[in-house]
């Protein structure tokens, strides 16, 4: 090791607190969705299941589940064919403009959100003239669902290289049934992988989310934000806040495993 | 037939992708830009498609605008430097001590916080702000007390926001120096903090500068956090979010949110040359 003891107990120290950090607040929801103080005062001040069955029961939060669960399906089938389809594109050919098509998978996730979200906006209301609903919320989540797809397929065609896509080709496979019996078996982790992704991220969105719902359509985190400023339904809120980190959570953590490292590591981007 | 002609396969590939993100999303960020520099009736509040920059003029010199986006350039400047300096040693740790086992399992988990809901992270850090909330109480022995909702609580919890973006660049960036260029330092009598002032440092600084500009754009564009643990404060998303919604000024509104798309624009483009993008 090329850095001196004392340097390495610091780092790891920092790294230490940076983790502890990291993961306090988003385990302190979840402690306080079994708080029996309503107001969250700490410490605890006992155990209760009551707020959890009270969220189970209540309507608005259900029913922003069911259509938080319909986009985020909706828009990670989306993203996946068009994910797979650019990241094809890219990795087995080269044409003028290549570069150009990675940053553009990337724009929507690297501009914040709101620029997203009043762009589409004002694209699906002033220029489409279509009203904001269902459909514009499926559209809007699967253009920033895209690139976790496209990262996801690209680091594995880029691995695997295309010998064995030729050989399928050179024994007169055609393109579909190559893609079918190779291509596609090759993919399917990292198909799993970048979906589980895409479905975590449309799952938690709020920004673009708020700018193209309806007035009919509240997602789980739109529910959130809507309820978070009711005293009584206070705790709530926090078991779906809490509910929302593990279901988060859970995706992520599989896509990680499924995933290669240095697919993992491309996939945040 | 496809596989003996690339050029149709590839043009098949490539025409959805392209047509959903090339097409429909790029021209509904150039009609934004459009309608950054277009006017609005003052009296019908109808859009008026003559060509100004007014929009612009208005957000540099009238007082509340110029409050408004100093302080959050300031605060994008502070998020930035509180990211940096909680990154680096972390991002050092994983790329230079942690064995490979270790490396792996700290990626995933710097990475996982940054794919849990932006809201519940925001919300958490509302609790833990609140004036019964755990800050408070590990602070009370100590005779100190929580911020409360306020701009320093909003730099804490925009740091921890976008954290994960800035120890990823720098994680990348320490991993591709090589060992033996430290190794070298050491033997030639260097202490570590010495190797790191004037060997480490000035080689991640291109990585430190791909990490902030997501804290520094990202920042730019928040509103939601500002709103719920920034007291009365506001941000230049809450200009625009309040622009599109109450006041009803989709040009003014427009003009604001170019802000940071011409940054992240030009970031891009600069990383993208250097092949950055590949490596992260």
């Amino acid at each position: 090791m090329s850095l001196p003891r004392g340097l390495r107990l610091v780092l790891l120290a920092c790294t230490i607190f940076a983790l502890v950090v990291i993961y306090v607040p988003l385990g302190i929801v979840v402690l306080n969705s079994f708080n029996t103080s309503g107001s969250f005062a700490w410490p605890p001040t006992g155990f209760t299941l009551e707020w959890w069955h009270r969220a189970l029961t209540s309507p608005g939060a259900r029913d922003a589940l069911w259509v938080s669960l319909r986009v985020a399906s909706l828009s990670t089938l989306l993203s996946l064919v068009l994910g797979t389809m650019a990241a094809m594109a890219l990795s087995r050919h080269r044409f003028f403009g290549r570069n150009t098509v990675s940053l553009l998978v990337i724009l929507p996730i690297a501009l914040p959100g709101i620029v997203t979200g009043i762009a589409l906006q004002n694209a699906f209301k002033n220029l489409l003239g279509i009203d904001l609903g269902f459909l514009t919320l499926v559209v809007a989540h699967a253009t920033f669902c895209i690139v976790t797809v496209f990262n996801n397929v690209q680091a594995r065609l880029r691995r695997l290289g295309g010998n064995l896509e030729e050989a399928s080709m050179d024994l007169g496979a055609g393109t579909f049934t190559t893609f079918r019996l190779i291509t596609f078996p090759m993919l399917r982790s990292a198909l799993l992988a970048g979906g589980l992704l895409s479905f975590a991220l449309s799952f938690d969105e709020i920004i673009v989310t708020t700018f193209t719902a309806g007035s009919h359509e509240e997602t789980l985190p739109l529910w959130i934000l809507n309820n978070m400023f009711r005293a009584q339904q206070a705790p709530v809120v926090n078991v779906v806040a809490a509910a929302v980190i593990v279901l988060s959570i859970v995706p992520i953590w599989l896509a990680q495993r499924l995933a290669g490292t240095d697919e993992g590591v491309a996939a945040a981007r | 037939m496809l596989h003996r002609h690339p050029g149709l396969r590839l043009s098949l590939l490539l025409t959805p992708p392209i047509l959903w993100l090339g097409v429909a999303y790029l021209a509904a960020l150039g009609a934004m830009f459009m309608t950054s520099l277009w006017g609005q009736n003052d009296f019908t509040g109808k859009i008026e498609r003559v060509w100004t920059l007014d929009n612009f003029h208005d957000l540099f010199t009238i007082g509340v605008y110029k409050t408004v986006t100093v302080r959050t350039l300031g605060i994008a400047v502070l998020v930035t430097i509180v990211d940096a300096v909680v990154a680096f040693p972390i991002a050092l740790y994983m790329a230079k001590v942690a064995s490979p086992r270790l490396q792996r399992l700290l990626v995933i988990a710097v990475l996982m916080p940054l794919w849990a809901s932006y809201l519940v992270k925001t919300y958490a850090w509302r609790g833990l702000l609140s004036s019964n909330g755990l800050i408070a109480w590990i602070a009370q022995p100590f005779g100190l007390d929580t911020p409360g909702y306020g701009l320093t609580a909003t730099i804490i919890t925009l740091s921890y926001l976008w954290l994960p973006y800035m120890i990823l660049p720098l994680f990348a960036g320490l991993e591709r120096l090589p060992n033996s260029l430290l190794e070298a330092s050491a033997d030639l009598g260097a202490s570590g903090a010495r190797t790191l002032r004037t060997v480490v440092l000035p080689m991640v600084f291109p990585a430190f500068v791909a990490g902030s500009i997501f804290t520094f754009s990202l920042t730019l564009g928040d509103y939601i956090a500002v709103k719920l643990v920034g007291g009365t404060n506001q941000m230049l998303g809450n200009v625009v979010y309040d622009n599109v919604g109450a006041a009803n000024n989709l040009p003014f509104a427009s003009a604001v949110a170019t802000i940071p798309v011409v940054l992240v624009l030009v970031y891009l483009s600069v990383v993208r040359r250097t092949g950055a993008l590949e490596n992260l």
